[in-house]
């Protein structure tokens, strides 16, 4: 029966092992001779294993959507809206406000005949979507205000908006295989992106954190042929509008370009002239989410100069259309993310193209492009960490990690084999063998491997050695106490696996801890530290007791054990 | 057969005071430097040096073709308005670590996210153009937010951890077991960061990495012994307590010396070649294995014994209170190795063997 059991133990171990060399060295193909030559094992290692982006090369970006200024800006979308709505029913309003502190949004409209206030309420509710608002009235006055969870609720869908605009645009410029997913808790409103092979990444960053926000909005000025109405600064175009800026105007900076004459053709003076300000009517025409496309095309032929063109939607165009057709001689500005960049007057009717003139060049323009066509960003995005590693700091690190992995193992095995003698080579079976499927459990489970996961890798190999250290001293003293070798060894095993488990436990626990609550890379170093304990249990328990019993199976009768 | 230790008869808890008495001071010398750096800033130091991981900032690692002074880096940093800047030449490798602290709050500091690298990479171009003179090989730009978040996240992983190390221990032995190894464990910890504070390293992630990893192999080590005490004590229902704690520590000292020696020399390997990366995680291993090792013998056995034998003193007060057999005692027990507490004072069952 014991025979029987050891070939059942042996057997086992046989098919793991051969399954863990073959998953950690064996092709994803069917192999060829290259395959089992040094590099040839080399390259299909490289290549079962995932590296970690500190290991390959890469960059790694946290970045928090800025949902409080979302609620901002659609609080005071939403006054707007509600002050045309109240316009258009022909309802009197005295004044429409959107107040936006701390973490209270807060739309008041004060009616100018209380009697009419349900009336205007009414009319609202037909424009507007005001679901996630709860409007109470007093007197003349109604006020909406945004609950916490409604706030909880929309900012969820800002930052989910905004992750697929990340990914589209990430899918846009190129970048392979990205992983783009949410980061920390629900509330921190982060997202974190990787990007594999990017060591240079500034223009993706640009890229990403582009709002894209573009509006064709009615600039408020007397009608061509007068001159287009500026300011000189932001408080002359305030004032022009009395105390305070209505809800259903903005004041927005302008740069006024000079057009390019055949006189000043591809010279300094076709820049910037003087930053101008001019007062526009809100809401805007149409926004940037009616855009069917956007393009880069030279603005005149062989001139490193650059504009985008774009065209609308059908609904967007029928309301575009509609609003030119009516609004003749009137002037139109182009804004891109609060910036007027071009402002011209209405000769005709305009459909569904339109172009947004300024000083691009060929990148500038294409990278504009492919924002606006990816769409706005619904809130503007910081960047609240960065991690880039170029390739070589990552072979770097596999470098040192390699040796340093080596030369660890290489003291314990000499340690192992000096001390323990013959039982010595039981624990180094036992080590190399933890090694092995550590890394096929690794390449099994498609977890990643990063620089502190090779610092697990080696913590591990010192750890795994303790449970045969435990075992080996025990054995020692049962045979000290007289024990027969067969019962000594028993015992041995036997007394130690209690304590095995419960170190083994405890490690795990705190491991554990790190996996779910640690970030990147100390992730990977739970992974490994797990993995190695988990293995441990097999091959520094099973494997080693199965080799004793080999041995102790070999002769009838054993005078000595070399332990 | 070669033997480190052959029928070793230390008895440990005799010196207890003195264990207890070293730790308290080592903790104190962390401790203190601690708050007097925290105080009094000497260098411009603070408690612990903490890395861009944790306080924020960037740090950028250029690689030169023909690495100039720190000086010079210094220079050019200046001349692109980047004043306060930590430029740290590694040590076997064309390689320098250009540190720039978080500068301004809010939306200032979250800005510099963003523009840490291009303002490194407009000094070095003084050097002269980038992929000629010198590589930017990597960049690690974390914001005050972030920053914060990380530091909030370790220190309650570490709690987290140690609470629930506390948990199982108390499952598998007593709470008092349980109690002493997490006080000892938190020694550990403390003694750590202490060496940390005094030398200044730098504490990064990985540091916190490490603090966990010594969290996890100093129990080891102390459930190593606690497993023999309570194997012990059942089979050797006469001895005291303190007896069977020494014994245990003797019997395990074996073991304890080997393994603390080979993971120290696999650590070891970890500080000679591992890299400046992994430098932090190697030294805070180092230290935290030493140290780990102790305590499981210093701290956290004699902690137990006290408390063992306070607990079996109330028990006995309270039976001779009540003029009743300690056997129905309050106390639950959690192991076999239980047993009732006879109230016949020469018949103990254990503890007490100084009192």
């Amino acid at each position: 029966m014991k025979k029987k059991n050891l070939l059942q133990r042996t057997i086992i171990i046989l098919v793991i092992t051969l399954a863990g060399i073959y998953i950690v060295i064996g092709p994803r193909r069917k192999p060829t001779l290259q395959d089992f030559t040094w590099s040839g094992i080399k390259a299909t290692l490289a290549s079962n294993i995932h590296l970690g982006l500190d290991l390959k090369g890469g960059s790694h970006l946290v970045m928090r959507v800025k949902t409080d200024a979302y609620l901002k800006i659609l609080t005071q979308t939403n006054a707007s809206a509600i002050q045309t709505a109240a316009k258009e029913a022909g309802l009197p309003v005295k004044d429409v406000r959107a107040e936006a502190a701390g973490s209270s949004y807060r739309i008041t409209l004060e009616a100018a005949d209380a009697s009419k206030l349900s009336e205007i309420e009414e009319a609202v509710r037909k424009k507007v979507d005001l679901s996630d608002w709860s409007a109470s009235t007093s007197g003349n006055i109604v006020t909406w205000t945004l609950p916490a969870a409604a706030q909880n609720k929309l900012a969820e869908q800002a930052t989910e908006q905004a992750q697929r605009i990340i990914e589209s645009r990430l899918d846009a410029v190129g970048v392979a295989e990205p992983l783009v997913q949410r980061h920390g808790s629900q509330s921190a409103h982060q997202i974190l992106v990787q990007m594999p092979g990017i060591t240079d990444p500034e223009r993706v960053k640009q890229l990403l954190k582009a709002e894209s926000k573009l509006e064709l909005v009615h600039v408020v000025s007397p009608p061509s042929p007068a001159p287009v109405q500026t300011y000189n600064t932001e408080e002359e175009a305030k004032a022009s509008l009395g105390a305070t800026v209505p809800t259903n105007r903005r004041v927005w900076p302008y740069s006024e370009r000079n057009e390019p004459t055949a006189a000043s053709q591809n010279t300094a003076d076709q820049g910037p002239k003087q930053k101008k300000w001019v007062v526009v009517e809100s809401p805007a025409v149409v926004d940037g989410s009616e855009l069917r496309n956007a393009s880069a095309t030279q603005s005149r032929a062989g001139a490193d100069d650059y504009q985008i063109a774009f065209a609308l939607k059908p609904a967007g165009a029928d309301k575009f259309g509609a609003w030119t057709g009516a609004n003749i001689n009137e002037y139109m500005g182009v804004v891109l993310n609060d910036e007027v960049k071009s402002i011209a007057f209405i000769k005709s009717q305009i459909h569904d193209q339109g172009e947004i003139s300024g000083k691009f060049t060929k990148q500038s323009a294409d990278d504009l492009a492919l924002t606006l066509r990816s769409g706005a960003l619904p809130a503007p995005i910081e960047y609240q960490e960065e991690r880039t590693v170029g390739p070589s700091l990552g072979a770097d690190s596999i470098r040192s990690g390699v040796r340093a992995s080596l030369f660890g193992l290489l003291f314990v095995v000499a340690f192992m084999l000096f001390y323990y003698r013959g039982a010595g080579v039981n624990a180094v079976v036992a080590l190399i063998l933890n090694v092995i499927l550590m890394l096929a459990g690794l390449i099994l489970f498609q977890a990643t491997l990063t620089l502190p996961g090779m610092a697990g890798i080696i913590l591990t190999i010192g750890m795994a050695v303790d449970s045969n250290v435990l075992i080996f001293e025990r054995i020692r003293e049962e045979l000290r106490t007289g024990k027969t070798i067969p019962s000594a060894v028993e015992q041995g095993f036997a007394r130690a696996f209690v304590t095995i488990i419960d170190t083994h436990v405890t490690t795990i626990i705190s491991s554990l801890f790190l996996f779910v609550f640690g970030t990147g890379p100390l992730r990977g170093f739970a992974v490994t530290l797990v993995l190695g304990l988990v293995i441990n249990l097999f091959s520094a328990v099973y494997v080693s007791r199965t080799i004793f019993m080999w041995e102790l199976s070999r002769k009838r009768k054993l005078e000595s054990l070399s332990i | 057969m070669i033997q480190v230790f052959k029928d070793v008869k230390i008895d440990w808890l005799a010196n207890r005071r003195i264990f207890i008495a070293v730790s308290i001071l080592l903790m104190l010398a962390g401790l203190s430097s601690a708050i007097f750096r925290q105080w009094k800033h000497p260098n411009g130091t603070e408690a612990f040096n903490l890395g861009v991981d944790f306080k924020g900032g960037t740090v950028v690692t250029a690689r030169f073709k023909q690495r100039p002074s720190p000086e010079a880096i210094r220079d050019a940093l200046a001349k692109t308005g980047v004043n306060d800047a930590i430029i740290q030449p590694v040590t076997d490798k064309p390689d320098v670590l250009i540190k720039l602290p978080l500068e301004g709050s809010g939306e200032e500091s979250q800005a510099q996210v963003e523009l840490g690298r291009t303002k490194v990479r407009n000094a070095l171009n003084q050097f002269g153009a980038e992929k000629d003179a010198y590589e930017i090989i990597g960049t690690d730009a974390v914001g005050a937010v972030a920053g914060a978040q990380l530091r909030n996240k370790a220190i309650a992983v570490t709690l987290a951890a140690l609470v629930g190390i506390l948990m199982y221990i108390a499952f598998r032995f007593e709470w008092t077991y349980g109690a002493a190894a997490v006080i000892a464990v938190f020694h550990d910890v403390l003694v750590t960061l202490g060496f940390f504070s005094i030398f200044q390293w730098e504490v990064s992630l990985t540091v916190i990495a490490a603090l966990l990893t010594l969290v996890g192999f100093s129990v080891n080590d102390t459930i190593v012994v606690f497993d023999r005490i309570r194997e012990n004590r059942r089979l050797r229902r006469r001895d005291s307590l303190y007896k069977i704690t020494n014994d245990s520590i003797n019997q395990t000292l074996s073991r304890t010396v080997i393994t603390s020696g080979l993971v120290f020399l696999s650590v070891l390997s970890m500080v000679l070649f591992g890299g400046e990366v992994l430098r932090g995680f190697s030294l805070a291993l180092l230290i935290g294995i030493t140290f780990g090792t102790y305590s499981s013998i210093a701290i956290a056995s004699p902690i137990m014994v006290w408390w063992e034998q306070r607990i079996e003193l109330a028990n006995r007060t309270a039976a001779i209170a009540t003029n009743r057999p300690a056997a129905t005692g309050s106390r639950v027990s959690g192991t076999p190795s239980r047993q009732p507490v006879s109230s016949a004072p020469g018949k103990r069952s254990r503890g007490a063997g100084s009192a």
